[in-house]
């Protein structure tokens, strides 16, 4: 069942750790600041030059892509390898080398999709950080029916020509390029819907930023007017790009479970909570809300439970188990729920939106409790989520 | 709804009237995004004064219609539905409480009549800490001479910026966390050692922290009886928490029909996103949370105009069921929109924002059902 020998592991552990304690950059054991996010690209700013230094490092060594073939620039590392990784990573409470669309999702298609010529033109730059990803799928007719966009895409002989428009594309504005769901047959629903890859200093490609009610612009309206786009950035058949879009969300659902939409920075809720609402006889004082953050911690606790063993029985059968359906939902959840109870424990300190008289770390708060109402929407809403699990897992089928 | 009075559905329809036409959600953006300090538009609020608002339970005595309170209900669930900014809530509600309720003669006559034709706003200076604990009160107020002197903070004071007054719990003995020794001032804002920062709120309403350096005030700016405020205070608090709970039955009726029209017209897979049968059961569910609300806001509200010995379970019961209504309903509201409900542009978000808000002042469900059990004797 292992693909290394347990000894063989341990001595990988140990040179992994030392190679790790030896490369990585101690200016980067501060907190990390949302600006500080590595997500490289070719417009990435690094306010520390260390956070490239490192990046640049774990890149050279394909670790940024632990798994992919060393052939596109990837580390070659077995699973049990990767996880050894992994865990020195989270011993060292290592920053992220790279965040990347290009590396959650669209590498792992492109791994099983593409063509050679893709592989090696569009993998290695996303292992080093050069290039950064958005995905155009979501459009304004077209969301949790993602099949029913209407993006056009023509076939001009030496080119195609797209025409249309994206909406809630993340990072648009920032992206280098995108990986794009367009319509190619409209005589057809699904099948007319191909997968494309073009660069976003096209000509007639405009994002737009949209502000979310956390402030912030993390998402645009991309408009696409006669863009060009040439004819091997085509992933796939023509007509056969909903195979791959749907692969790729999974690729996504499970990233964003795995990160667990990135809560838990920060404060810990019970610290929170005994600080704002006080301690009585060593408990949160507040009965109520103590036995609600124990509800959400247990509920935590039995996510990070599913979670392993989601991923030990999906690897002895070499397919997804059922557990791995639900745990987008969950992740969802769990990161709302643990938001809610922090705005609430922190009291009027969670209500703040800027300036004196909040703490900046209950301000923070309520930026991502606000954030956090978009987890049950982004990359799939839960109602799609459980209809996916009342249909496919549990056999429910809809009332004809 | 439970029978009006003739007054009642006029007083209602003309809120519904003027609230569309001069305080729509648009205008709330507007305040936010010029920055106001005082977080309202005083011409708003002057209008208010001039259609009787302000002083909807105040003594005719003291210029008021004394309606009663089920009356200003009315009102404060209309303003809500826009999430109208306005020191209703503060200055008509709570401060005309305190002062109906427990002033003498003098301060009647000095600020009742003010307070009706909307001439003062006066915020409630009453919390210390991040949650509401009327009897933590610690603010120290010493004699001093025939007068006193304070000496404490009070954070998240509700119009804080724009009031010319503030209805201050102060200890004047015992230790903090008993009911005994806490008595109510009314501190003009102009007296010397007191100032205030303005915080920028998530929904962006006009609070500040208020800060008492030795400020000395007369013997006549104690309201009721010294070391004896708390009864009065949880009897004003019962009003507010009453009102605030059909305030926020108004913004929960909102946020629920704008939800509802857009189950009706979004269409996703071909057809309007309400067919979908697991949509419709939660909007069902949100419904029957939203009637149940309803009586639980008219009980408290009837019960405060017919003095009815039930009063103070009546109101946390209102205020509780109003923060879970209001909780459910404005999550709701974002997640049945999908990616247009997180954005800035669509006022889901504004509806959540302001839920909150409303949800944590004069208490939240976890403290008024805790009170509630305690009154009810378990
Ligand atoms: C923060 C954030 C980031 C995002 N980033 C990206 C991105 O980078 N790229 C991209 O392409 N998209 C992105 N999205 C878009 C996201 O994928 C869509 O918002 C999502 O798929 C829902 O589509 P919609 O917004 O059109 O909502 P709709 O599909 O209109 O849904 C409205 C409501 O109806 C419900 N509903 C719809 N169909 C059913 C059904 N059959 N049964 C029951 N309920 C149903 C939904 O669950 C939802 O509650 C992002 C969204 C968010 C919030």
């Amino acid at each position: 069942m292992t693909d290394s020998a347990p000894t063989e592991l341990d001595a990988f552990r140990a040179e992994t750790r030392a190679w790790l304690e030896q490369n990585y950059p101690r200016s980067l054991d501060a907190p990390m600041a949302e600006d500080d996010a590595p997500w490289g690209g070719r417009r990435a700013k690094w306010s520390n030059p260390d956070a490239k230094l490192w990046l640049d490092r774990m890149a050279a060594k394909g670790w940024t892509a632990p798994t992919w073939p060393t052939a596109y620039g990837g580390g070659g590392l077995s699973a049990e390898q990767n996880r050894v990784l992994q865990q020195e990573l989270i011993r060292l409470k290592a920053r992220p080398a790279l965040m990347s669309f290009g590396l959650w999702m669209l590498g792992p298609v492109l791994l099983e999709y593409a063509t050679e010529e893709q592989k090696q033109k569009f993998l290695p730059p996303i292992v080093r950080g050069e290039i950064r990803w958005c995905q155009g799928y979501s459009e304004p007719g077209a969301g949790s029916d993602l099949a029913g966009l209407q993006t056009r895409c023509e076939d001009q002989g030496d080119h195609y020509l797209v025409n249309g428009q994206k909406v809630w594309t993340s990072y648009a504005d920032q992206a280098d390029w995108i990986f794009c769901l367009v319509r190619t047959d409209t005589s057809k629903k699904h099948e007319g819907i191909s997968f494309l890859l073009f660069d976003m200093t096209t000509p007639g490609v405009e994002p737009r930023p949209i502000k979310l009610i956390s402030g912030s612009s993390p998402f645009c309206e991309t408009f696409f007017d006669n863009v060009k786009v040439p004819k091997d950035q085509l992933v796939g058949r023509l007509n056969g790009g909903w195979d791959i879009a749907k692969r790729l969300l999974q690729y996504e659902r499970q990233n964003i479970s795995a990160s667990g939409f990135g809560g838990g920075a920060g404060p810990e809720l019970e610290d929170v909570a005994k600080a704002f609402v006080g301690v009585s006889g060593g408990k949160i004082a507040d009965p109520d809300l103590r036995a609600r953050i124990a509800e959400h911690r247990m509920y935590a606790k039995a996510f990070a439970l599913t979670v392993r063993r989601a991923e030990a029985e999906s690897k002895a059968a070499k397919g997804p188990s059922a557990a791995t359906s639900i745990i987008k939902y969950a992740a969802a959840k769990m990161n709302q729920d643990r938001s809610e109870l922090m705005v609430e424990a922190l009291g009027t300190q969670g209500l703040g939106w800027e300036g004196e008289g909040f703490d900046p770390d209950a301000l923070k708060a309520t930026r991502a409790w606000l954030r956090s109402k978009g987890n049950s929407i982004e990359g799939g809403t839960s109602e799609v989520n459980l209809n996916v699990v009342a249909k496919r897992v549990l056999g429910l089928l809809d009332h004809q | 709804m439970a029978v009006l009075t003739e007054e009642q559905v006029m007083l209602k329809d003309a809120a519904k009237g003027w609230v569309s036409e001069r305080s729509p959600v648009s205008a709330l953006r507007k305040l936010r995004d010029a920055d106001v300090d005082v977080g309202f538009d005083r011409a708003a609020w002057a209008e208010m004064g001039q259609m009787g608002w302000a002083g909807v339970v105040v003594p005719e005595t003291y210029g008021g219609s004394e309606f009663g309170y089920r009356s200003l209900g009315l009102v404060l669930e209309e303003t809500g539905r826009t999430l109208t900014n306005s020191p209703l809530v503060s200055t008509a509600l709570f401060a005309a409480s305190v002062l109906t309720l427990g002033a003498g003669a003098a301060q009647k006559e000095a600020w009742l009549g003010r307070i009706a034709e909307a001439g003062a706003v006066i915020a409630p200076a009453i919390d210390e800490h991040a949650h509401h604990a009327p009897a933590a009160t610690a603010l120290a107020a010493t004699r001093s001479g025939d007068g006193w002197t304070l000496t404490g903070k009070k954070p998240f004071v509700l119009d804080g910026m724009a009031a010319d007054a503030f209805i201050v719990a102060a200890r004047t003995s015992g230790k903090p966390g008993e009911e005994a020794g806490i008595t109510l001032f009314l501190v003009p804002a102009s007296a010397p050692g007191l100032s205030r920062t303005r915080l920028k709120t998530v929904d962006s309403r006009g609070a500040a922290d208020v800060s008492f350096e030795g400020v000395a005030v007369g013997a006549d700016t104690v309201i009721g009886q010294a070391d004896q405020g708390f009864g009065l205070l949880d009897q004003a608090l019962d009003r507010a928490r009453a009102g605030l709970a059909a305030e926020m039955l108004g913004q929960a009726s909102q946020a629920f029909e704008i939800t509802l029209d857009y189950l009706k017209t979004r269409v996703q897979f071909g057809q309007v996103i309400g067919t979908f049968q697991s949509l419709q059961h939660r909007a069902a569910k949100m419904f029957t949370e939203l009637e149940m609300t309803r009586s639980c806001v008219e009980a408290a509200l009837d019960a405060i105009d017919s003095n009815g010995n039930d009063v103070r379970a009546l109101c946390s019961l209102a205020k509780a069921k109003a923060s879970e209504t209001v909780h459910l309903v404005s999550n709701e509201m974002v997640q049945m929109h999908g990616g247009i409900g997180m954005t800035d542009a669509h006022d889901a978000g504004l509806y959540m924002k302001r839920a909150r808000v409303s949800e944590a002042l004069f208490g939240g469900a976890s403290f008024h059902r805790d009170r509630y059990a305690t009154l009810m004797g378990y």
